[in-house]
């Protein structure tokens, strides 16, 4: 009976969670065969996230192939420090550390475009918000007091939120920019673009084979089945 | 010089021999005939005639799949996850096993469905085919828990908290509940060991003895032959070789048709194999690409969607031990069948039109359940729940009252066509469907008329023209 009243409890209680109490999740135009904008994400991927998270999946060598990338800019843009192109792309932060210095470990994010969809990340990204109470100086509207730190502010500018009230309760209507950065708000959406593309492939590299494999063998199923087909009816016709 | 008398010996005088020399020791010969050349199946096989042969490819290929899989696949807690992705990314074509095997362990439950309702209508179960649906729901209870153990092999968020709660239920059971579950997951939560044990049942037990139930439900089945979409005997009608009249040799011809199905299918197989293998979090969830953390419980925690509609039943009851009594209820009752169902008839073409009418609202009912398993509890989703399940139950247990009293129309002597075409179909509901239809139609049909008859008094016009 507890169980049937806590149960009961959180179904009253979910609804006004459901529709109020979370953000709007923006969509991002996604293109994994673009392979320019991948290059691009990828780059922007090595200097302002790598810092911090890894990639375990995915190796060097793995998308220097599957994007064309010669050995001289795999060196040059890529393989920093003694990094080999067979590894995978750790990040030099240790977990400990990450711990001591934020309180949690950073997740790798391998697989983050599948378990939380790319749109989720694009908008978390967008949704930093200056907040003095917070260690970091900043807080997000997708995940209240987050541990990582705003490390695209530079690009982005700096957002603060616009209060709001309703019956009494305050709530964020929105984010502001009350400082531009350095890119531009179109320019700042491209460059997340450009991530949000490389996060989709490297959450699955086997999507490129899979995509432009798939139209063939539906192709021969499919001349597969017309032959079937007659070859039921040559059989069936003394069937009566 | 050769003797001029001796003629050459060909290969297949070779093949014969060899089949001769065979079949003295082993009966292949008279196994092919029983179960192929000389099986009379009816001749009226309909669409929902193609899903045990499909069952049986989807079957072919989960064990093909699956033995690759476990070739590269680490039943280890601290391995598993990152095993299941080394087959994505390093494994060759390990990201088109995996998606074969994860979307045929979907696409066996919606062909094993399909097939379940095809007895329902035709009346499959019934006398003298008990046993063949008993060894059915035994295959269904097997797959059941195959798909429950592997689903627990990526070792992904939902994997680990889905066994968590299914295993749990187990404790609900007074006295030996909590040391069953115990014993079940090997471990005081579900861990490694829980793991190991569930690869071990996965691969080698539960496919064994789904197997040898596959050898026992054909079995019966050759034994008193294939039901039909009539469901008439088709034996009372013998030729004077004793082949039934309505009857055709499984082989060839149902082994072409059957070849058709499994193109049709496969072609619907690959279509999400290769552009939907997620199928937008039904088939893969997206939690699951988390690894399995015990510290971490999800918000929501759902089942695979083929398991929704017996997991509604279970939260539509308010103690966690009734829930576990009517989930088992909900399966236990789908044993008894043969024996609930009293009408005379056996097809849905000549039981009374208030059974169809009954099996309408069961399959909504089971429909309903399913979609509402998928969604988190909310007060208006426990009453839908509720009357759902209430409405499954019923079809079950007000069966023996309300199929004795069923008004039945009379059987035809011999089989009639696999599928009725829309105009010769009776009952309020295809008038319905005709009219609308009729309204949707003719328009075009008007319209085409129009542009027709334009089309010729152009060519009328141009042709005077030429004329003068």
């Amino acid at each position: 009976m507890k169980t049937f009243l806590l149960v009961l409890l959180g179904a009253l209680t979910w609804p006004a969670f459901g529709s109020e109490g979370q953000p709007e999740i923006h969509s991002v135009d996604l293109d994994v065969f673009d392979h320019a904008s991948v290059r691009r994400g990828a780059e922007h991927y090595i200097h302002y996230c790598q810092g911090c998270h890894s990639l375990k999946h995915l190796r060097y060598s793995r998308l220097a192939k599957d994007y064309q990338i010669d050995d001289d800019t795999m060196k040059r843009e890529f393989l920093l420090g003694e990094r080999k192109m067979h590894e995978t792309l750790l990040s030099a932060m240790r977990p400990e550390d990450a711990e001591q210095w934020f309180g949690a470990p950073a997740p790798d994010l391998s697989l983050s475009a599948r378990a939380r969809g790319a749109d989720w990340i694009y908008t978390y990204l967008k949704s930093f918000y200056l907040d003095p109470s917070r260690p970091t100086g900043v807080n997000n509207l997708l995940v209240n007091n987050v541990a990582m730190p705003n490390v695209l502010a530079d690009f982005q500018g700096l957002q603060v939120p616009v209060i709001a009230h309703q019956g009494g309760m305050e709530y964020i209507e929105r984010l502001a920019l009350q400082q531009p950065g350095t890119m531009s708000p179109e320019a700042f959406d491209r460059a997340l673009q450009d991530l949000m593309n490389f996060l989709v492939y490297v959450s699955e590299p086997s999507q490129l084979q899979r995509l432009k494999l798939g139209k063939y063998v539906l192709g021969f199923l499919l001349l597969l089945t017309v032959l079937l087909y007659f070859l039921k009816k040559e059989y069936w016709k003394d069937v009566h | 010089m050769g003797d001029p008398l001796k003629t050459k010996t060909t290969l297949a005088d070779c093949g014969n021999a060899l089949l001769t020399w065979v079949d003295e020791r082993l009966p292949v010969v008279k196994f092919w005939h029983d179960h192929a050349a000389k099986y009379y199946a009816p001749k009226n096989f309909n669409f929902f005639y193609f899903f045990g042969s499909l069952a049986l490819l989807v079957l072919i290929n989960q064990l093909v799949t699956g033995i690759f899989l476990a070739m590269a696949y680490k039943p280890d807690a601290e391995l598993a996850f990152d095993s299941v992705e080394m087959i994505m990314r390093d494994v060759h074509w390990g990201w088109l096993l995996r998606y074969l095997h994860s979307t045929g362990a979907s696409a066996f439950f919606i062909v094993i469905y399909l097939h379940m309702f095809r007895a329902l209508l035709y009346g499959s179960y019934k006398q003298p085919r008990e046993l063949i649906w008993l060894f059915g729901m035994v295959i269904f209870l097997l797959l059941m828990a195959e798909a429950f153990m592997g689903y627990l092999l990526p070792w992904g968020q939902m994997s680990y908290w889905g066994a968590q709660v299914i295993i749990s239920l187990f404790g609900a059971i007074p006295v030996i509940g909590e040391d069953l579950a115990l014993w079940i997951r090997g471990d005081y939560v579900v861990a490694d060991a829980t793991l190991n044990r569930f690869f071990a049942l996965h691969v080698v037990a539960i496919p064994i003895l789904l197997l040898l139930l596959v050898v026992l439900h054909l079995s019966a089945l050759h034994t008193v032959g294939s039901n039909n979409p009539d469901g008439i005997d088709i034996k009372k009608n013998k030729g004077w070789d004793g082949v039934p009249l309505d009857g055709i040799p499984f082989h060839p011809y149902y082994t072409v048709k059957d070849l058709f199905g499994a193109g049709v299918f496969l072609l619907l197989f690959a279509f999400v194999v290769f552009y939907l293998p997620e199928m937008g979090g039904l088939f893969l969830e997206p939690p699951n690409f988390e690894p399995a953390d015990p510290l971490k419980t999800p918000e929501h925690i759902a089942p695979v969607w083929y398991f929704t509609p017996f997991y509604s039943i279970l939260r539509a009851v308010p103690s966690k031990f009734g829930g576990v009594i009517a989930m088992g209820a909900s399966i236990v009752v789908l044993f008894l069948l043969p024996w609930l169902d009293r009408c005379r008839v056996r097809s849905i073409r000549y039981r009374s039109p208030v059974y169809a009418v009954i099996l309408g609202l069961f399959v909504l009912s089971f429909i309903g359940l399913g979609i509402l398993g998928t969604k988190p509890v909310s007060p208006v989703n426990t009453i839908l729940v509720r009357i759902f399940s209430v409405l499954y139950f019923g079809f079950f247990l007000l069966m023996p009252w309300y199929s004795a009293k069923e008004k039945t129309q009379p059987e035809p002597d011999r089989l009639t066509p696999g599928s009725i075409p829309l105009a010769a179909r009776q009952g309020k509901h295809w008038d319905l469907i005709r009219s609308l239809l009729h309204k949707v139609l003719d328009p075009v049909a008007a319209g085409t008329l129009k542009v027709e008859a334009k089309v010729e008094a152009e060519l009328g016009r141009l042709l005077g023209k030429d004329k003068s």
